[in-house]
């Protein structure tokens, strides 16, 4: 990885606000707040690239949030996963496995998801495998808030810290809004902290848009093997990087517009 | 689809004190008119698909209708078994309203794909399986849903789809019933939801004086209704936006071999039953696109 990260960071988000203007899709706002994480993560804390996607030593993502796969196939792209030009052109065109949910059929991509709350459960199963075959890889398993709500998250919370699997680390982007409401409005999360600790975890809350703490927690929590998993509560905000789209529903939905694209551009500082 | 039926469920809801509508998260732009109008009786209660439904039958048993709201998959296969033993074995009045019907989400990939909801739902006893096919049946499930007692499941498309029957006729909308769309002979096409639009296009587009019925209501069909269709015709063609294994199609034939074996049905009709081939298709593509790589056209159909 030759680009800093906060240029990782940038390229991200100008890569996901082109494909939703592209392709006229959704849920730009998760794709822009998970942005910087995604950055930190493809950025030199996972052992990942597109030359040990099948090593079994490889370091695991499992992006539950997969609505907003914008972040993530840019991400891959930038890092070279994917032929030039192919997801540009792919990007949830007929007959392409750029669907607008992460798909697995995508070099680069664990688990398919949009069907929210699945991926914290696949990744303790990953987590547990790499215990008992005594492998060093991490599992990392990234989540939205809005998710918290499914039953299935807190199942896999329980089961995590029971088999002390400390090689998992959850990361909460915590964004405050969900498809129809504030997270507060809808189902309050808070204490979140509190509450995995409560299920012995390793708790560490964070701004999710700070890259060098990001970058030092995800790395003390990937060395740190004390037999409890770890979570990381990312304080983030919705549309992070657009003022426009910053804490606004509206764009879980919206595509943004030709004027749109080209305001965005201009705050990103690419025009 | 999607807008009449909330619309319809509005009006329902303005007249009997009853009815009340859960939504998992899903909704925007679309609930909010049923939210404003009626806030004691809307719960948004977040992203939790199988506590949604339980609340709901908790709901139903003081004495609510309980509609709930999500998108395919998440309220049935994800509460398959809050559906089977607390709304069905109960028979809770809770109704089980889904958009996202078959490829309805094209793009978005096999999680929005609604393909096996017709089969897991049928399985289930006390279930009233309905696919409304357009806003004309959407605005009658509504109706249907808001008097019923009891379980059922309302499968609708998206929005913006045409009417395929005309408004100033009014419909036989009952369980059971095949609603007529085109008067034919020779081949019958029997289609469930949204895409009985799509085969009454191809119908026409190729020239075909054949039948063409809606069929809102899975299973339970009227033996004589059914029996008449199938005399008067040399070949039937189920035809559904659904795997192939369990779904309408099967239902279709289904009945009609237990009619042949007690010896209601003289002859054995030929059905050909089109469907997705039973297996996940899992490109993006528009849902015509994912239609036609499902082979859901009725361009094979020789009368
Ligand atoms: C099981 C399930 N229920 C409902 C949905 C529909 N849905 C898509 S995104 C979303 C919520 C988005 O909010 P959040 O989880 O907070 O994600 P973010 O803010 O990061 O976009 C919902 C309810 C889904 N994808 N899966
Ligand atoms: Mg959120």
């Amino acid at each position: 990885m030759t680009i800093a990260l906060e240029e990782f960071a940038r390229r991200i988000r100008l890569s996901s606000l082109d494909l939703c203007h592209r392709k006229r899709t959704s849920h730009i706002g998760g794709a822009l707040s998970v942005a910087d994480i995604l950055a930190v993560l493809y950025g030199g804390i996972m052992h990942i690239a597109p030359d040990v996607v099948n090593d079994p030593a490889r370091d695991r993502l499992f992006y539950s949030k997969g609505h907003a796969c914008a972040a993530l196939y840019a991400a891959l792209d930038i890092r070279g996963f994917f032929p030039t030009g192919a997801l540009q052109e792919g990007f949830a065109v007929d007959g392409s496995n750029f669907t607008s949910h992460v798909s697995h059929r995508l070099p680069g991509v664990e688990l398919s998801t949009g069907s929210l709350g699945h991926a914290l459960g696949v990744a303790c199963g990953s987590a547990l495998a790499g215990k008992r075959r005594n492998l060093p890889y991490s599992v990392f398993a990234v989540l939205s808030d809005g998710e918290m709500d499914e039953g299935s998250n807190w199942e896999a919370i329980l089961f995590a810290a029971h088999n002390r699997l400390d090689n998992l680390i959850a990361i909460v982007d915590y964004n405050k809004v969900q498809s129809f409401g504030a997270v507060e409005a809808v189902m309050g999360l808070e204490p979140l902290a509190g509450k995995f600790r409560a299920f012995n975890w390793s708790v560490i809350e964070l701004d999710g848009h700070e890259l060098s703490i990001l970058e030092s927690a995800l790395s003390a929590a990937k060395v740190s093997r004390q037999g409890r998993p770890h979570c990381i509560i990312a304080h983030t905000v919705k549309g992070k990087g657009v003022s426009f789209m910053e804490g606004q529903l509206a764009w879980h939905y919206k595509f943004p517009s030709d004027a749109d694209l080209h305001a965005a551009r201009v705050e990103l500082g690419q025009l | 689809m999607r807008n009449t039926f909330i619309n319809t469920l509005c009006e329902l809801a303005a007249a009997r004190d009853d009815i009340f509508l859960l939504c998992g998260d899903l909704g925007y732009s679309v609930l909010e008119i049923f939210a404003d109008r009626f806030p004691k009786r809307f719960l948004n209660v977040g992203i939790a698909e199988q506590n949604m439904t339980q609340v709901a039958v908790g709901l139903a048993r003081e004495g609510y209708n309980v509609f709930t709201y999500s998108i395919g998959n998440f309220s049935t296969l994800r509460a398959m078994e809050q559906i089977r033993h607390d709304v069905c074995y109960h028979e809770a009045s809770v109704k089980l309203v889904i958009v996202g019907a078959g490829f309805a989400y094209g793009p978005q990939g096999v999680s929005h794909h609604t393909t096996e909801d017709i089969a897991m739902l049928r399985a289930i006893p006390n279930m009233t399986v309905c696919a409304p096919a357009d806003p004309v049946e959407a605005r009658a499930a509504a109706r249907f849903m808001a008097s019923y007692r009891g379980p059922g499941y309302v499968r609708i498309n998206k929005s913006g789809e045409a009417s395929i029957h005309d408004p100033a006729i009014s419909l036989n909308f009952a369980p059971g019933r095949l609603l007529p769309v085109q008067a034919g002979n020779d081949v019958a096409i029997l289609a469930t939801g949204a895409i009985v639009a799509h085969a009454l296009l191809e119908v026409r587009a190729a020239g075909k004086s054949w039948s063409v019925y809606s069929i809102p209501f899975v299973g339970g069909y009227d033996p004589v209704q059914l029996r008449e269709i199938a005399q008067a015709h040399g070949l039937l063609v189920t035809l559904e936006e659904h795997q192939l294994n369990g779904g309408f199609g099967s239902s279709i034939v289904e009945s009609l071999s237990d009619m042949y074996a007690v010896g209601s049905l003289a002859i054995m009709p030929r059905v050909k039953r089109i469907a997705i081939p039973n297996c996940f298709i899992s490109t993006a593509g528009s849902q015509d696109y994912l239609r036609a790589t499902a082979g859901l056209t009725l361009a094979s159909v020789q009368s």
